[in-house]
């Protein structure tokens, strides 16, 4: 445990209120930065990494030269009108996210205590008793953090805030049945049953996923299943069969969703400076979703698509 | 809707507002013979006789409901005996592109040979100008405050339930006991009172002869008329025989009942707002069920009606209003608004039958006028505020939802009975009043962000050139936040008082030379006290007096006390100097003051206590202070289109907005600047204390996908249901459109806070790439709600 004299921090990319697709009601998500797994599709990608990352927005930017004028490592500079960075030559450091006057320059990734997370959260809390809402935890992969969310759930249940966690479900065993009594509702994604395609596309096999998932239900805790659909990838009918298989053995599931693959992650990737690893991509037709959700509903999967559809 | 309405409301589309000189002329040849023989009151008694007597009656092919001011749907008459227009003011009106005005040549031929030489010099307006400080003219000109009595006379009212268990015949046998008892022993107004009651009686008896020629006409034309309009039309004779003289016995008598009633106010002066039904659904309910239950009228039936309703109000654009008017409030609608639901009399759920009906038509016609809200008190069901979401999901920013359980706590604040409290509501724009019962005043606009501008320059005022406030010292010399604020209070006391001297003269003249006496017949306790609407004869009477820019000026603070002192790297006379400016060559401190500094709106205490503070002056200024009819003035947040106006005549703000551009509207942040969400920006405007306002206006913009599916509008609900658990008095929703999307794809910086959300995602629309954007656009327009 922490002690007084140094507070338990997280770290955090984003504290987001009225997210009102992430579990029931009107929730705030804290976005939680680190995650296991490395999905082509990922539209959190600021998420993947533990560290802190620059940001950096073209269009906002008036190159004003301020970022210039304060980078030790000489990332950024001037040519003629238009302003450069090499992303090689960037620590990371954050100088130049201070000077910017536009915000065209910002870190992802700050450093919280629960009690700053708890004050955020808290403030909502007339929309959640109005709605039936409450906190999510999310990220990346928020089980990361294990100490730093089991200590958020905890305050967040002292306060009387409804709870839900949305997991992609590679976390050692332990660490789920530890933060599962502190948890409301579980958002668990399950996005490829084909262990070689799993490895491929996600950077691990699924099997420890499966298996949380199944332990995870049979101790009765409430989860709401996401489907991610990703035509080209996992929109097959061999996968499908094989969630329906699964979801079969899951009797107490509450919901099963299916989230169809939008591109917005692409814009955060350019902004971060990483490989367009979803480019190819095409995200699914409101036919083909519906498509699929009749297919798994005569396969007996009882699934919704999930609230907010794709933009 | 049925073919008739869809008729109805096609040729009120189609019809151009026009203006017409047979109210100005038929009044001025009055005035010319009858001016010098009769009491005030009574000669305007008279004069309104005469238009009701002359009055061209207009009886449309597809009409049910009968009557219109003018001629003709949307041809508007004129006020000269208020504002005289000059022949230059007519040519603008009809040349100017926005809130054009047809004006045929004719009109300009009777206004040159008739009106102009009789009322130029005499009109109510010249009055006023001639009577008010040299100063008032000065503030008035720099745009510190507008006027809304300058053009337009006191209006502003709804009505109750009145004229549904009460005919016009009656009410004249009450006027004439009021008259036979007055005391002239011992009364030394009796004279006064006398001569105003013999004026509200001659008022009915001018809507009698109005609705009676209505009668006329359409037994006239049922006798060449085919089967089955023949029939109709006979039927639109017996009811326009029966009300207003008698209380309504059916739906469709009510709805002709109250239109009469609308048409004598909106007739007798052009008072600013127009006039209201009020609660409609309840005054209603019990005639659509005796209908229904008595098989006289169907659900379809009574529908049909409410459409033709709906119809006449869009027959109505506002009187025409020129110059500084005009710019405060550009827009053809005069303010007609319904209220739905709401509370009843005894505390219960005023939700009817009607209200689902009334929605339904609003949905579906779509029209401008008639405004409407929904009154959502906490005993409203669910399904009432889920039906008013759905009908708000396509974007038109109608119904607006008001608190009812704050609007009767504000009432009772200010005095008013709770039963009187619960059959009130809100009208026009955001107004809380006591339907039937109040002379509620809404007096001018007052630029905020001007007051600080004139603060930084000493009481200088840029752009006129001149000394227009109080010396109230160098920026230069300021050490703090509080030595600045200390400054403005006193900039902003010394244009409250000239704004509230320039209005209690104003007000006497009304008083006593422009009384209405068939608004006092519907307004209590005119009738009862001998006193006109005008001169403190209502019941109540609070004036307002609307407050706008809050989130400008509060950004203006905050930066300031950002950068000019807590981090202290930037002076404020040197702050001052770039906005006089308007931040020529300095725009990385630009974007520093628009981006980088505490915003309000985003739930952060550091903007939101300045705009507390602000409101708390506002407050402690105003509210309370006596107007001249017996009642006090109250705090109003509203801005209608008035923040465009005020931006124009305000230079560069220390916010970053540059000169000219609007300010922030009603309570709502600067646009833009809030970017945490709509619950944040709930946060920030609770923090003001709705309940001390007469009304406060927040607008909210939300992407499609926050509500596109059933837990968004479960989400939505639980929205307006957390800002009305904080006292929040009033919500607006604009759900963009692919048309707003695309102007935030030309116009980032005024939509920054536009969010775009999915499961698990959120990002700022702006900051997606266009192809995304144009992604979302496309989506956005073919969403099958």
């Amino acid at each position: 445990m922490a002690t007084p004299t140094t507070p338990l921090r997280g770290r955090v990319f984003d504290v987001q209120r009225f997210s009102i697709h992430d579990g029931p009601g009107i929730r705030t998500t804290v976005f939680l930065k680190g995650c296991p797994l490395r999905c082509v599709w990922c539209h959190n990608p600021e998420a993947v990494s533990r560290g802190p990352q620059l940001s950096y927005l073209a269009a906002r930017c008036i190159a004003c030269g301020a970022c210039v004028e304060v980078c030790p490592q000489g990332a950024h500079t001037l040519v003629g009108e238009r302003h450069r960075f090499d992303r090689a030559q960037c620590e990371v450091c954050g100088a130049c996210a201070a000077a910017c006057c536009t915000q065209a320059l910002e870190l992802v990734g700050r450093d919280a205590t629960v009690d700053e997370i708890l004050d955020e959260v808290l403030r909502d809390r007339i929309f959640y008793d109005s709605s039936g809402g409450g906190m999510t935890l999310s990220g990346g992969e928020p089980l990361a953090q294990l100490e730093f969310a089991a200590a958020l759930l905890t305050a967040a249940r002292r306060a009387g805030v409804a709870t839900a966690v949305e997991t992609c479900g590679y976390v050692p065993p332990a660490h789920l049945e530890q933060v599962r009594p502190l948890v409301d509702l579980f958002l668990f994604d399950l996005k490829e049953t084909d262990p070689a395609r799993h490895a491929a596309w996600c950077g691990q096999e699924p099997a420890r996923i499966l298996a949380n998932l199944q332990a995870l239900h049979d101790r009765g805790a409430a989860i709401w299943l996401r489907l991610p659909l990703v035509p080209g990838l996992n929109a097959r009918p061999d996968h499908f069969a094989a969630v329906a298989a699964q979801v079969r053995a899951l009797p107490r599931l509450q919901a099963v969703e299916v989230m169809p693959y939008h591109r917005l992650g692409s814009a955060k990737r350019e902004r971060l400076g990483l490989p367009a690893t979803d480019a190819g991509l095409e995200p699914p037709s409101a036919e083909l979703v519906a498509d699929w959700i009749a297919a798994l509903r005569a396969l007996g999967v009882p699934v919704r698509e999930a609230s907010g559809g794709n933009a | 809707m049925t073919d008739r309405v869809a008729r109805l409301r096609a040729a009120s589309l189609a019809a151009r507002p026009t203006l017409t000189a047979e109210r100005a002329v038929l009044l001025t040849r009055f005035y010319r013979a009858e001016d010098g023989r009769w009491s005030v009151p009574v000669l305007r008694a008279r004069s309104f006789l005469a238009l009701c007597q002359q009055q061209t009656i207009y009886l449309g092919d597809d009409e049910l409901l009968v009557g219109e001011r003018g001629p003709a749907p949307k041809v508007v008459p004129t006020f000269p005996e208020l504002t005289c227009h000059s022949l230059d003011d007519l040519r603008i009106l009809h040349d100017r592109p926005l809130t054009h005005y047809d004006v045929p040549p004719a009109m300009l031929t009777a206004y040159e040979t008739e009106v102009i030489p009789y009322w130029r010099g005499r009109s109510l307006r010249d009055k006023i100008m001639a009577a008010l400080s040299d100063d008032w003219l000065a503030a008035y000109d720099a745009g510190v405050f507008t006027e809304f009595m300058e053009q337009r006379a006191p209006g502003h009212t709804v009505l109750d339930d009145k004229i549904y268990h009460t005919g016009l015949r009656a009410t004249q046998q009450r006027i004439d006991a009021t008259i036979a008892a007055l005391d002239w022993s011992h009364d030394a107004e009796a004279w006064a009172k006398r001569e105003q009651l013999v004026a509200m009686r001659i008022a009915c008896q001018a809507v009698l002869t109005f609705a009676a020629r209505h009668a006329a006409r359409a037994r006239e034309l049922a006798t060449t008329a085919p089967e089955p309009r023949a029939s109709e039309l006979r039927q639109i004779a017996a009811v326009c025989d029966r009300v207003p003289a008698e209380a309504p016995t059916t739906f469709w008598e009510a709805l002709q009942a109250y239109w009469f009633c609308h048409l004598a106010v909106i007739t007798e002066l052009n008072g600013w707002d127009s006039f209201s039904p009020g609660h409609l659904d309840q005054h209603l309910a019990p005639f659509y069920e005796a209908d229904l239950a008595a098989g006289r009228l169907t659900r379809e039936g009574a529908k049909e009606l409410l459409g033709a309703f709906f119809v006449k109000f869009n027959n109505h654009p506002a009187p025409p209003k020129v110059g500084v008017t005009a710019a405060e409030s550009g827009t053809y609608t005069d303010f007609a608004n319904l209220n739905l639901a709401g509370l009843r009399t005894d505390g219960s759920d005023g939700s009817t039958a009607v209200t689902e009906l009334l929605l339904e038509v609003i949905d579906e016609l779509h029209l401008l006028q008639p405004s409407s809200n929904l009154q959502l008190s906490r005993k409203t069901p669910e399904v009432v505020l889920r039906q008013t979401l759905r009908v708000l999901r396509h974007g038109y920013g109608f119904p607006s939802i008001f608190n009812a359980d704050a609007v009767v706590q504000e009432q009772l604040r200010q005095g008013k009975t709770l039963a009187d409290a619960r059959a009130g509501g809100c009208s026009g724009c955001v107004e809380t009043g006591a339907f039937g019962k109040e002379a509620y005043i809404l007096t001018g606009y007052f630029n905020l962000p001007k007051i600080l501008e004139l603060t930084l320059h000493d009481g200088w005022d840029p752009r006129r050139g001149r000394q227009l406030g109080p010396r109230t010292g160098d920026p230069a010399g300021w050490q703090s936040g509080e030595e600045l604020f200390a400054a403005f209070s006193t900039q902003f006391r010394h244009f409250l008082e000239l704004k509230l001297a320039g209005n209690h003269c104003i007000e006497q003249i009304y008083a006593r030379l422009m009384p209405a006496p068939f608004l006092s017949v519907l307004t209590d306790d005119c009738v009862a006290r001998g006193r006109d609407y005008n001169a403190g004869g209502a019941r109540y009477n609070n004036s307002y007096i609307q407050f706008v820019g809050i989130g400008s000026l509060t950004d203006s603070l905050a930066a300031i006390e950002q950068l000019c002192y807590q981090q202290a790297d930037l002076p404020l006379a040197e702050l001052v100097a770039l906005c006089d400016h308007d931040f020529a060559a300095a725009e990385p401190v630009r974007q520093r003051l628009a981006t980088s500094c505490p915003k309000y709106g985003n739930d952060d205490d550091a903007a939101d206590r300045l705009m507390r503070r602000t409101f708390e002056l506002l407050v402690a200024s105003l509210d309370g202070r006596p107007n001249t009819k017996g009642g006090c003035y109250r705090v109003e947040m509203l801005p209608t289109t008035c923040h465009v106006y005020f931006g124009q005549v305000t230079g560069a703000t220390p916010d970053g907005r540059r000169a000219g551009e609007p300010l922030s509207e009603g309570i709502s942040p600067v646009q833009g600047a809030d970017r945490r969400g709509p619950t944040a920006v709930i946060r920030s405007a609770a923090k003001m204390d709705h309940l001390q306002t007469g009304g406060t206006l927040l607008n909210l913009k939300l992407a499609p996908s926050l509500v596109a599916d059933e837990a968004g509008l479960t989400a939505w609900a639980a929205l307006v249901r957390g800002y009305f658990a904080l006292d929040g008095h009033h919500l607006q929703f604009n759900v963009v459109t692919a048309e707003q999307l695309r102007a935030a794809q030309r116009d980032p910086a005024a939509h920054r806070g536009l969010i775009v959300r999915v499961a698990g995602y959120s990002d700022y629309f702006c900051d997606l790439s266009e192809p995304l954007q144009n992604e979302i656009i496309a989506r956005t327009a073919h969403a099958a709600f």
